[in-house]
């Protein structure tokens, strides 16, 4: 059973220069407990489609599909419905630590403050709990890192922290956008264990949103590839990064260092004017000229679902 | 305590500090400290220098200055005080406002702004005190309506910078209301240019209110103030200068202390200078 699937998902920005598809026609499926990874370059639209699901963006953005989370249409929800479910349904774990905290107050409150509001608890099991919460996450003596600002932490205290506030209201669905976005290898291993931790003792789902193909690939078991405000592959993680269909996803490994460093020609396109056909048109390969005008719809493929007509 | 050491290490700040510590105290002991009474008239005495008995002199009325000037201190810190407080508390209020919701909501709440920065202060609290009445309360009243724009232009540019931040964004994707993220997360986040602000304000506001006495529009006689103190002595300024000086002295030392506080609070509370203090 699929905890959040979402259909044809489609979120526009209305900018001065005209209209920007950053998500286009997105179909994803999250089951119960399990882990999918949103793959993809700088600008495909992955973090906006994490934004889309919490129905934080800006004023002047249009989202229009279908959000399904436990039965109820996220995208038909008013304010104040959104803000139950935000927090204690779905969370968020932010990229970047060292903005994500709020810099006047002590870290302590800033666990406790999720743990009353949500869990009505007291203020003095709200601090027992949120102390138990840091030893759980290995912070190094929770007792003085609760009474510390958070200026006076390292970048992976910080992430644990933030990973401690977003479980405070023990959500069911945890969208972690980049958590590993400039952090150095040992950090990032370190991410990568506290959310194999947190997903195990929460039973928490996971949708991990990421450029970093080896953290997705140690954590998903399902794997979907944006490019361009669309979703070109979705399919098992295993299976997507070791033999994929798409010509792109077949580029992205080929560039990965340990695969011999080959980048793919061409940039990523403006979202602006979109063509109807492939995406990925210009920088293909693989091209016909069939690719050019058909709009191409996402096939069953080997067990993947993939968006190309000549799939291998 | 280390908050009072670190402001201790500005000589200044300590000095205001203890300044103003001294004139909250001598405001609330007056009828203890004060030698003579603040109203009491003795014609015999009149135009006296200053010598033990009247330490600061006696006025055209034979009253004793120094009694005058402690008992001053009581409505000099009370208007001062108050006022700042209400233009705070109205503008961070206000500016908040402006800054989280921004667009119409910030257009509208800006000009009104400007319009009443438009007007100079003084002479727009001048001629509202003069149309309500002379008065402590109309006064109060003049002062705080001219004086709460600075706040409010401070609060909403800090709130438009910090709202932009992630953890707004992260506090909200946790389920914050905006009532929530507004005093819980962003109030923080501006309290330090406001205190700094308020703490210079205090001393602004006494000397402005001295000014409007000094017009007769403020606080009317025989109540002891010191911009009234100010305005009976003028008559006398060249064969008694007593009577203006040591008002004068009073209302500078007063908003002096204030401003050397609220420079030395600047020092403490900006984030840059601690971290410099780290290393």
């Amino acid at each position: 059973m699929s905890l959040l699937s979402i259909r044809n998902l489609t979120t526009v920005f209305h900018a001065k220069e005209g209209e920007i598809r950053a998500c286009n026609n997105i179909d994803l499926d999250i089951a119960v407990g399990k882990s999918v990874g949103i793959i993809g370059e700088t600008g495909c639209g992955k973090s906006v489609l994490g934004m889309s699901i919490l129905r934080l963006l800006p004023r002047n953005v249009t989202t229009s599909g279908e959000i399904w989370y436990k039965n109820q249409n996220l995208l038909t929800l008013t304010a104040n419905q959104l803000e139950k479910i935000r927090g204690t349904e779905i969370a968020l774990l932010p990229q970047s630590p060292s903005t994500s905290l709020n810099p006047v107050i002590k870290t302590g409150l800033q666990i406790t403050e999720g743990l009353q509001i949500h869990r009505k608890m007291k203020p003095s099991t709200a601090r027992r709990q949120a102390l138990e919460m840091l030893r759980i996450l290995h912070l190094p003596v929770p007792e003085k890192k609760y009474q510390e600002y958070p200026h006076q932490m390292s970048g992976g205290m910080k992430q644990r922290i933030l990973a401690a506030i977003s479980i405070t209201g023990q959500p069911s669905l945890l969208i972690a956008d980049e958590p590993t976005k400039g952090l150095d290898a040992v950090l990032r291993a370190q991410v990568v264990e506290l959310l194999q931790q947190l997903i195990r003792e929460t039973g928490a789902s996971l949708l991990l949103i990421t450029h970093d193909l080896k953290v997705a690939a140690r954590l998903c078991d399902e794997i979907g590839v944006m490019y361009a405000g669309e979703v070109i592959e979705r399919g098992p993680a295993q299976k997507v990064l070791t033999e994929p269909e798409h010509h792109y996803t077949k580029g992205l490994l080929a560039s990965l260092p340990d695969m011999g460093l080959c980048p793919i020609p061409g940039s990523s396109p403006s979202l602006l004017n979109q063509t109807t056909g492939c995406k990925f048109y210009p920088r293909c390969s693989a091209r016909q000229e069939a690719c050019r005008i058909n709009p191409v719809p996402l096939q069953m493929c080997n067990g993947c679902y993939v968006r190309c007509l000549y799939s291998a | 305590m280390s908050w009072f050491k670190m402001l201790a290490r500005n000589k200044l700040a300590l000095i205001g500090l203890i300044i103003v510590i001294l004139l909250v105290l001598s405001a609330i002991f007056a009828p203890l400290l004060a030698p003579h009474s603040p109203s009491e008239q003795r014609l015999e005495q009149a135009l006296l220098l200053p010598s033990m008995e009247f330490p600061f002199g006696t006025d055209d009325l034979g009253r004793c200055i120094f009694s005058r000037i402690i008992f001053g201190a009581r409505l000099s810190l009370l208007i001062g005080i108050t006022v700042t407080a209400i233009c705070a508390v109205t503008g961070v209020f206000i500016g908040m406002l402006a800054g989280f919701y921004g667009g119409i909501v910030d257009e509208v709440i800006m000009r009104l702004v400007d319009i009443f920065l438009a007007f100079p202060g003084l002479i727009l609290a001048l001629i509202i005190a003069g149309l309500m009445g002379p008065g402590m309360f109309n006064v109060m009243f003049a002062l705080a309506l001219v004086g709460w724009m600075g706040y409010a232009r401070v609060v909403r540019g800090t709130v438009l910078a910090e709202k932009q931040k992630e953890f707004v964004e992260t506090a909200r994707a946790l389920g914050a209301t905006d009532l929530y993220l507004m005093y819980r997360h962003l109030l923080p986040n501006v309290m330090a240019p406001i205190i700094v602000m308020a703490s210079v304000g205090i001393g602004h506001t006494i000397l402005a209110a001295a000014g409007l006495s000094f017009l007769g529009v403020g606080v009317q006689p025989p109540t002891p103030v010191w911009g009234l103190m100010l305005k009976d002595g003028k008559g006398f300024l060249q064969t008694a200068p007593h009577l203006t000086i040591f008002p004068g002295l009073a209302i500078m030392v007063t908003v002096l202390a204030f401003n050397f506080l609220g420079d030395g609070l600047r020092d403490l509370l900006d984030p840059r200078l601690k971290e410099k203090r780290i290393e």
